[in-house]
């Protein structure tokens, strides 16, 4: 049933975010530590292990690939949100802080992409591939 | 009219379904007509969503943008922590362990080092801007990062919704320049070959950005790059609020 899979999926939510606030206490921040990522790795390792001994069929799939689509439009919700009055009266900062993050990163792949040995680019593509 | 909005307001989460569906379809045909695709819609939707968000504050001198007018209220839920973390958390499954670890060094590498320079370069630019306090560098580090791990790491914290919105901000500007930026890049940095795919998702991080840019350069790519992308924010997530904040703490001191 595809409530299976969405039981799972608010398990390992409700699971991470309450490890997130137990760590929270024990490190002494007043706030939920690293919650979703937890949630996020949980969910990973738990269904991983239930494909594995087949115990996830494809409709509690649905229950957890339903979300996952509904991802982005939560996102634009979010958005519409935000308060952007604000953040407009902030000034460049947003602009700097972003612009300079994607060029710092673009400018590691190359390094990054050496480790290990660098690979050898893919063949060009056939025309009836493109 | 009065009996109609009434019920609109009475069914504000399914309300916002409609609101958002519609948002999302014009940015899909915008996306379409006006660039061909290369703009992905859902960058385009965002940023219909931040327009909106404005025109909201705008109209109602409120912190919450379009949820503040009454008849959008839904949306303050739709979008709200509890059904974000919800879908966050969603995007994580069918990751394989075993694409994990075929990923390897180069993939490990490329997410420590993307997370750590974004969230380095987005504190420093928050401090040189007046953002002294760690909360606000670290949100707006993380900002820099992905524009969820942003406001994850700035509720998580506690930041004013002004710093959250600012670290969307540029966020999202990363996603649309990525997006955009990605194919004419690609030449520069080696991106043709699945391993320099994968340190790029890495490092990068925005799987949106990612997915799009990478397909506009070579569809093959896309997987993994988007592999590694979709660890960036949960990793994001789990180390803005602790390590990271607490590096902050230490360097500002309180």
């Amino acid at each position: 049933m595809i409530i299976y899979g969405v039981a799972a999926l608010a398990a390992c939510h409700l699971a991470g975010v309450i490890l997130g606030d137990l760590l929270g206490v024990i490190l002494g921040v007043q706030s939920n530590v690293g919650g979703v990522g937890f949630a996020m790795l949980l969910l990973i390792v738990s269904t991983d292990w239930l494909r594995r001994t087949g115990r996830l069929p494809q409709l509690s799939e649905q229950g957890i690939l339903f979300w996952s689509a509904m991802y982005i439009p939560i996102v634009v919700a979010m958005a519409a949100q935000q308060n952007v009055v604000a953040a407009l009266a902030g000034g460049p900062i947003a602009i700097i802080a972003g612009v300079g993050a994607t060029i710092a990163c673009v400018a590691l792949v190359p390094v990054v992409a050496r480790i290990g040995g660098q690979d050898a680019p893919l063949p060009p593509l056939m025309a009836q591939e493109v | 009219m009065e009996m109609i909005t009434e019920i609109l307001s009475k069914n504000g989460l399914v309300f916002a379904f409609v609101v958002v569906g519609v948002v999302m379809w014009v940015s899909y045909q915008l996306s379409d007509r006006l660039s061909a695709g290369r703009l992905h819609g859902s960058a385009v939707a965002i940023i219909i969503g931040l327009v909106l968000a404005w025109l909201g504050g705008l109209a109602t001198g409120g912190s919450k943008g379009l949820a503040d007018v009454p008849l959008f209220a839904g949306i303050g839920l739709m979008g709200g922590a509890m059904l974000r973390d919800l879908a966050i958390v969603s995007t994580a499954y069918g990751v394989d362990i075993r694409e994990i670890r075929k990923a390897g060094a180069a993939g490990v590498v490329s997410l420590a080092l993307g997370i750590f320079v974004s969230f380095a370069v987005g504190a420093l630019v928050a401090a040189a801007f007046g953002y002294t306090d760690a909360v606000s560098m670290a949100t707006i580090g993380g900002g820099a990062a992905t524009y969820i791990v942003g406001p994850v790491t700035g509720t998580a914290l506690g930041a004013s919704s002004e710093v959250i919105a600012l670290s969307v901000a540029a966020g999202l500007l990363k996603a649309v320049l990525v997006m955009i930026g990605t194919p004419f890049v690609a030449p520069l940095i080696g991106l043709n070959n699945p391993k320099s795919a994968m340190a790029y998702g890495g490092l990068m991080g925005t799987t949106s950005g990612v997915a799009g840019g990478l397909a506009a350069t070579d569809k093959r790519l896309v997987p993994y790059g988007a592999m590694t992308a979709t660890f960036y924010t949960g990793l994001g997530c789990l180390m803005g609020p602790s390590v990271i904040y607490l590096m902050l703490l230490a360097v500002t001191g309180g």
